[in-house]
């Protein structure tokens, strides 16, 4: 927690210390800074509230950006400092994020901590090239300048990436490389075109004024609402996949809440595993889907518990849930995932290895009661030269540890 | 114009139903899904009228294409969906009809649809390849910027290229991969072209399109004819935006950076582009398509003018940048979010596919248990779309309603197969285990926030208007009005379908079963609807899935073309309704 505080620290004072100076010294070029004011401020207010969003804003980000790496507005060149930017960039987010904060609606200290670090490093990173080419001895105008410019974003780019991951490994201390992995290909999505619309906009302004502002927003607009319906649809069809998941509870083959305990440990194991989130999408779908096979069955298995079942048994459950899985649309690979989900580890992807050991955990802890978890955990340990990974139970055993040894509640 | 297109797209961030998808998809260019998906989800008429909507829309300028050009591809498909005696743009023996199949259509069959082109029609392709040549001639005395126009030719045709192959690389086997096979006529490029035309010379502008559209892939036959007709198409638009852009003096505007002045000019090119794709997209499709002038008009201009207009801007600082100090690679950023929303787009589309996929999946588990409810679920939700179009509900409310009918017994996988399976008269004992399926379903898909309404109708579809249904025993109005419009379409199809205890009824005994117990078991307000859209529409049943029934013996009900009302209609004595 330490770095979250510092980081939201160190953002506030220099958000802080930015206005101060800049109410101290006055504003240079109002229009220009009232312009991407509002241009920010429109960005924040029109930001998606699904929180899970790498950029949930993109247009006051690219807004943010531009004004860092504005150096000349329509031909004239301009003055305004970092503590300008820094200042106008955080009171128009600010603006922008009191209606999301009245209703609620997402989490918004590490998204303003993140603007705030991410521009004042664009603009302290600017600034000194751009006295360079003020004072002549950097080739000021032509090619050379948009891709010192371009140079610059992707380094703001990889900066915050950077960042993000690290506020994310603070709070939930998961390991910091797949999170950083997982940051940097958001980048290569959204951040792209976050990152490409920034610099037109910052190159644009210094052709056509600030006529450029309006006029480039729309694009990025249009892609912020392609991003949004992208995602919803994604949500939609996590739920229905998590129904599907819950025909087997509701058909009685399977006690409640299972599939989607499941779902939670193994999507715990693999991040602890350093899965990517594409992997781990695979991994909580197949969790989910795991005992889908058993609906074919016209007895249940006793409470639904097949990690008891013959081997032969397990693999032909197995196998008839691959066949159900075939034809949801899914990926091949969360199919794949189902159906060798029996088999002994060695053969096995890495995601039915981890969804082998973790249903075979909740059976177990389930079965022994309260407190059944060590137990249960000793067990999957006796089994790891055949059925279970070793790497895998004792990630499992660690995220236990980590989270109480406590079965999720049931909700 | 500017404040147009904000006032477009702020209401398409405001209003996510079906116009509003069909916009949307507009915008980023791709247009295929919607009438697509729907003729995916197999609902005829729905997808009839979708299409009939959706047909005009110029994305894919070519009229032929069925994967490349989104548009077209819609329409075909719905002529292949249509029938005769439904209203629609389709005339007689336009093209060959196949029933309605609840999967979709295979391409093949839309080849073959799109074999027999009419003579009018290739005669109107030539002449406007003979136009489109014209266009481009360079007039003696001018020099034309050859440089530029090799380097927009280029770059446009990588970015379809581009287009094409990842599109191609992201398709599944099974077809559920990304809709914009092929790229579209109007995809994430169409900004270079717009940027050309504000700054090359007409006839200069006119060649930028050309390698690319004659490079694209074209998976539909006859293939030279549709090339030349996208590339004479693409070519006429882009040399007429091209003539008034110049016409006005917007290139000099472009080159000083004269803003105001320039977006004037650069709205007047992109309606001028909007104007000759809706003559070209017109004339092929009262020509090719034979569909009727007044059908063939709806929304040709007004559709794509607001994704072209967002396009242009983008091409307006392409062009403001590629004549300014930064040079081209500058202008070569703008591209890339269009190309990402691009991306962004097939993304949502390969995704709703496997969605749709899935509640596929949750109705084929059902019908896995309870065998002679085969393709009833589909049917339910077909003849509840039918119901709520009737009653005028919104597209989005209709949508939830078929989802609803699909659904609705869906809680049937809760209940032991050996009950749902049983011949003979079921003891109370069985009834009532049988009976809790509408709670068991109403749990399962709790969890679905889309559903909503629809997840009331699946609680209640077994209610009664006198209070003696089932669970809760709800009387009259205090039923949700989904789940009165349900029970009417599962009564029905449960009463047009063989059951294993009995044959089917004809369609106009089953209407007159439900007119009956009107007023008791259902609403009449839904009977009413249902018979009208009957009246209108007819009932042509079919099957979900492409596999044949596993008992060998056919179980689809008789189709039904409406006829005059039948007087004195036989009375069934039999209690009406679906066995529960």
């Amino acid at each position: 927690m330490n770095a979250l505080v510092a980081a939201r620290g160190g953002a506030a004072l220099f958000a802080v210390l930015a206005l101060a100076a800049t109410l101290w010294h006055g504003i240079d070029g109002r229009g220009t800074a009232l312009a991407f004011g509002v241009l920010v401020a429109v960005g924040e207010l029109v930001r998606w509230s699904g929180a899970q969003e790498r950029e949930p804003a993109p247009l006051a980000a690219a807004g943010a950006l531009a004004y860092a790496l504005l150096g000349e507005n329509g031909g004239h060149p301009t003055h305004d400092g970092v503590p300008q930017v820094v200042a106008v960039v955080t009171a128009a987010s600010l603006l922008g994020c009191v209606p999301h904060v009245a209703k609620g609606r997402g989490p918004t200290a590490d998204h303003l901590t993140r603007r705030v670090l991410t521009v004042g490093f664009a603009a302290v990173c600017f600034q000194p090239f751009y006295g360079l080419g003020r004072a002549g001895r950097w080739p000021g105008d032509g090619p050379g300048y948009a891709a010192l410019v371009v140079a610059l974003l992707v380094l703001t780019a990889l900066w915050d990436a950077v960042l993000a991951a690290a506020l994310e490994h603070a709070r939930t201390r998961w390991p910091f490389g797949p999170l950083l992995r997982d940051e940097l290909r958001a980048t290569l999505g959204i951040g792209s075109a976050v990152c490409a619309t920034g610099a037109v906009i910052a190159l644009a302004v210094a052709v056509a004024g600030l006529w450029a502002l309006p006029v480039l927003s729309l694009p990025l607009l249009l892609t912020q609402l392609s991003f949004r319906r992208y995602a919803a649809v994604r949500a939609t069809y996590r739920q229905t996949i998590a129904s599907l998941a819950r025909a087997t509870e509701i058909a009685g083959y399977t006690p409640a809440g299972h599939a989607r305990r499941v779902a939670a440990l193994s999507r715990a194991v693999g991040r602890e595993l350093g899965l990517s989130g594409p992997e781990l999408t695979v991994l909580e779908y197949a969790a989910l889907m795991h005992d889908i096979g058993q609906l074919s069955l016209v007895d249940p298995v006793p409470a639904g518990a097949t990690a008891c079942l013959a081997p032969a048994e397990q693999r032909r459950i197995a196998l008839l849930g691959g066949a159900v899985v075939r034809r949801t649309g899914v990926a091949a690979e969360v199919a794949v995932t189902v159906e060798r989900q029996a088999d002994p580890y060695r053969e096995q992807p890495v995601g039915a290895r981890i969804v082998r050991a973790v249903n075979a955990y909740e059976e177990k802890a389930r079965e022994a009661g309260p407190g059944g978890s060590l137990g249960a955990l000793e067990e999957l340990r006796l089994g790891t030269a055949r059925d279970y990974q070793p790497e895998v139970v004792e990630s499992l055993a660690r995220v236990l540890a980590r989270d109480g040894l406590t079965s999720p509640p049931v909700g | 114009m500017t404040t147009a297109v904000d006032a477009s797209l702020g209401r398409l961030l405001d209003s996510p139903g079906i116009t509003g998808v069909a916009l949307v998809d507009a915008v980023t260019g791709f247009t295929y899904g919607v009438a697509g998906d729907a003729a995916e989800a197999g609902d005829g008429a729905e997808c009839a009228e979708l299409a009939a909507l959706i047909a005009p829309l110029p994305a894919g300028p070519d009229p032929y294409e069925s994967c490349a050009g989104p548009a077209r591809g819609s329409l075909v498909r719905a002529n292949l969906l249509r029938r005769p005696g439904e209203s629609g743009p389709c005339p007689p023996g336009a093209a060959p009809r196949r029933p309605i199949v609840g999967r979709r259509v295979r391409a093949t069959g839309e080849g073959r649809a799109m074999r027999s082109v009419p003579p009018w029609a290739r005669v109107y392709v030539v002449c406007t390849a003979l136009g489109a040549v014209s266009c481009a001639a360079p007039s003696p005395g001018t020099r034309a910027p050859w440089a530029a126009v090799a380097l927009f030719a280029a770059l446009c045709a990588a970015c379809e290229l581009l287009a094409a192959r990842r599109s191609a690389g992201e398709r599944r086997p099974d077809g559920t991969g990304a809709p914009a096979e092929g790229g579209a006529g109007l995809g994430w490029h169409t900004p270079v072209m717009l940027a050309a035309a504000f700054l090359l010379p007409p006839p200069a502008a006119a060649l930028v399109p050309l390698p690319g559209a004659l490079l694209a892939r074209v998976e539909q036959r006859p293939r030279g004819l549709r090339r030349t007709w996208r590339a004479a198409q693409l070519v006429l638009c882009t040399w007429a935006a091209s003539r008034v852009h110049w016409a006005l003096g917007g290139r000099d505007a472009v080159v000083t950076s004269d803003f105001p002045y320039a977006l004037v000019a650069a709205g007047a090119a992109v309606v001028a582009f909007c104007l000759v794709l809706a003559v070209l997209d017109g004339g092929i499709l009262v020509l090719a398509e034979r569909v009727p002038v007044r059908v063939a008009r709806r929304g040709l201009f007004l559709r794509p003018l607001a994704p072209v207009a967002v396009h242009g801007l983008a091409g307006l600082m392409m062009a403001v940048l590629w004549r300014s100090p930064y040079g081209p690679a500058a202008a070569l950023l703008v591209l890339l979010p269009m190309y990402v929303s691009w991306w962004a787009f097939a993304q949502y589309h390969r995704e709703r596919a496997a969605h749709r996929a899935t509640i596929r999946a949750l109705v084929q588990a059902v019908d896995i248990k309870d065998g002679y409810t085969r393709g009833h679920s589909e049917r339910v939700g077909r003849a509840s779309m039918m119901i709520a179009r009737e009653l005028g509900m919104d597209d989005e409310r209709a949508e939830a309603l078929r989802f609803a009918g699909i659904l609705h017994d869906v809680g049937k996988l809760g209940v032991p197969t050996r009950l749902l399976r049983k011949d003979g008269p079921l003891t109370p004992e069985e009834r009532r285990i049988i009976e809790l399926h509408p709670e068991y379903g109403h749990e399962m898909v709790r969890g679905i926030g889309f559903l909503e309404e629809a997840r009331s109708a699946i609680l209640h579809h077994h209610e009664r208007l006198d209070g003696s249904g089932y669970p809760y025993g709800l009387k009259g109005c205090r039923i949700p009005e989904f789940a009165r419009v349900v029970a009417v379409a599962d009564a029905f199809d449960a009463m047009t379908s063989t059951r294993s205890y009995r044959r089917a009824r004809p369609v106009a005994a089953a209407l007159a079963e439900l007119e009956r117990c009107a007023g008791t078991q259902f609403d009449p307000r839904m009977v009413q609807a249902f018979a009208r859209a009957l009246g209108r529409q007819g009932w042509h049943p079919a099957v979900t899935a492409d596999e044949p029934p596993p008992h060998g013996r056919p179980r689809l009900p008789a189709p039904y073309t409406p006829v005059a009302t039948e007087p004195g209609a036989r009375r069934g004595t039999a209690p009406g309704g679906p066995r529960p």
